[in-house]
């Protein structure tokens, strides 16, 4: 498929675009398993991007190339181009875990640590910086209020991380990634182990962290997607079928594929 | 209709039936446990007092004495085994889980551990007594340590691999996902996740130590004397009732079944504090 940058540039009234990841000719392997094919994507600086479309199409794999995940795995691969601020991150030069500190990842289950919530958030932060008491202190409440949790844990940081509800875990999770003061903050699936309230908190909270962060979500709740994002990838089978504003990709999409997806035909 | 009912029925009576085996199974075990149990605190109760503590063992026929020695004996003996043990253990289990998990390595190391595993100890007695005793000439203490070691190792490799294991994925890759090495993931992350566990692995190794014969008859032997030294023979509280017990004399007997009752009281006691210090604090 083309993405055509032009018309995405174009059509964007007064704000710029800035790319901060690009997918260039980039495939995929489990194993011998092709699970992404010649994959071309932006995804641009303090926008939310959503991955949509059915269950085992890639979105979830592609997410997790960013991070270069994939590498705790050694019968995993990649091929082609993954630009991050224009640097091909894919080289063995990179310093894999300076490039998980510019990108954070929320999971679709919460992962709390068995720890409390005080040492959740500090855990990242001490693996990059060395901060004082106090300073640790303050970024420890910065990043709580930032994901929303801080009124409910203020006066009980010292309690386990896994004492909070699943609503409460998955924004510690937020608070934690925040906390090493990522870049980009990839989310995969983040709200489908939670209730109707807690997606709603969640939902609200990657609409206010877009100032600051570049954010991708993996979701299969295609009003979820419409509710959050800017941008929208459909993928289908390891391809991305299309790629665009997401009121132009719900409204008028291009390709058939993605159009019988929206209007629920499939998925 | 009528074969849906019948299905259920047929499930209600087949879910009685494993119901009653279970039961009666479960009863049955706990009949000898207790069995064992009352014995133990009868025989035990009755030759108990504070000389225990305080008297060596006592020449055969002659009154009085306590298992001061054999105590001492074998605090040292597991002691040692087990601060021996348990590192080697742990760092051997999560080289198993975390890192050789695929590899010719690993496999090799986790065949290997399981037949030390299911070895039985007299074996492990003997080994030590070969390649240690017989070597230096003398039995010792130290010989007792290394042969307690050996059983050690293999519990607390086993319990640590299979309680890594447990950790999901996810939390490595949350961990991972931070920028953590791969050290900083296990030692924080998922060792502290499996901590609980882990812990009470310890517990059961220290827990079949105490009662561990066979390898100490080969290697730290016995000694009707007081000693701190690690390259003499050592008396121990299990070599001592095997030969306290087996003796024909009626003090020795009691003292054996003192023995029995204050290994019993210590394993029990182990058992409640793991329960209780490490009660899971981490689930809700
Ligand atoms: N660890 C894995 N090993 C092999 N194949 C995998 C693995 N994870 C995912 N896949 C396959 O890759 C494809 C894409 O999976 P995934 O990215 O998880 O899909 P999605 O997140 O869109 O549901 C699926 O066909 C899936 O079966
Ligand atoms: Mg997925």
């Amino acid at each position: 498929m083309k993405i055509d940058k032009e018309s995405i540039m174009q059509s964007t009234t007064g704000t710029d675009l800035e790319t901060q990841i690009a997918f260039r000719n980039f495939n995929f392997y489990y194993g011998k398993y092709k699970a992404l094919r010649n994959i071309n994507l932006d995804i641009y600086k303090r926008r939310v991007t959503a991955f949509i479309g059915p269950s085992g199409c890639g979105k979830s794999t592609l997410l997790r190339t960013i991070n270069r995940m994939y590498e705790l795995y050694p019968d995993q691969h990649s091929e082609g181009e993954l630009l991050l601020d224009g640097v091909d991150i894919l080289g063995k030069g990179t310093d894999l875990n300076a490039l998980r500190a510019r990108i954070g990842m929320v999971f679709q289950k919460p992962t709390p640590f068995p720890m409390s919530i005080y040492d959740n958030i500090a855990f990242g932060v001490k693996l990059h910086e060395r901060l004082s008491r106090v300073d640790m202190d303050d970024r420890v409440e910065w990043s709580l209020r930032k994901a929303a949790l801080w009124n409910e844990v203020a006066d009980k940081l010292n309690q386990s991380g896994m004492s909070l509800s699943g609503g409460q875990q998955q924004r510690l999770c937020i608070a934690r990634g925040i906390a090493v003061k990522p870049q980009v903050l990839l989310l995969d699936e983040p709200t489908s182990a939670l209730d109707p309230i807690s997606t709603m908190r969640i939902e609200e909270l990657v609409s206010e962290l877009k100032d600051e962060f570049t954010i991708v979500i993996v979701t299969h709740n295609m009003q979820q997607a419409a509710r959050v994002s800017d941008f929208t990838a459909y993928m289908y089978l390891g391809e991305l079928v299309e790629v665009g504003r997401t009121d132009d990709v719900f409204i008028k999409p291009t390709d058939k594929r993605t159009e019988d997806y929206i209007t629920g035909r499939f998925g | 209709m009528s074969t849906a009912v019948s299905l259920g029925r047929i499930r209600k009576l087949k879910n009685a039936l494993a119901l009653t085996i279970a039961m009666i199974a479960m009863l049955f075990g706990l009949f000898w446990l207790i069995w064992i149990l009352a014995t133990t605190v009868e025989l035990g109760v009755a030759s108990f007092s504070w000389r225990l503590f305080t008297e060596m063992t006592p020449p055969p026929g002659s009154e009085g004495g306590g298992l001061a020695n054999a105590i001492a004996g074998s605090l040292i003996l597991i002691s040692l085994a087990t601060i021996v043990g348990t590192p080697i253990g742990i760092f051997a289990g999560v080289y198993l889980a975390e890192y050789g998990k695929h590899t010719w390595l690993g496999h090799t190391t986790r065949f290997v551990n399981d037949l030390l595993l299911s070895a039985p100890s007299i074996i492990i007695g003997l080994f030590v007594y070969d390649i240690y005793v017989a070597r230096v000439g003398h039995f010792s203490a130290m010989s007792g340590v290394v042969a307690l070691a050996l059983i050690v190792i293999p519990v607390v490799v086993r319990t640590t691999e299979n309680m890594l294991q447990l950790v999901p994925n996810t939390l490595r890759e949350a961990a991972s996902a931070l920028g953590a090495p791969r050290w900083a993931v296990i030692g924080k992350v998922t060792l502290k996740a499996s901590l609980a566990g882990i812990m009470t692995g310890i517990m059961l190794a220290v827990a079949r130590i105490s009662g561990e014969t066979a390898p100490l008859l080969f290697t730290s032997l016995s000694n009707q004397f007081w000693t701190l030294d690690m390259n003499k023979p050592m008396a121990s509280l299990p070599a001592t009732i095997f030969k306290f017990a087996m003796s024909p004399f009626k003090e020795w007997q009691q003292l054996a079944w003192a023995g029995v009752f204050l290994i019993t009281l210590g394993v029990l006691t182990l058992n409640i504090l793991a329960r209780i210090l490490f009660r899971n604090k981490h689930k809700q």
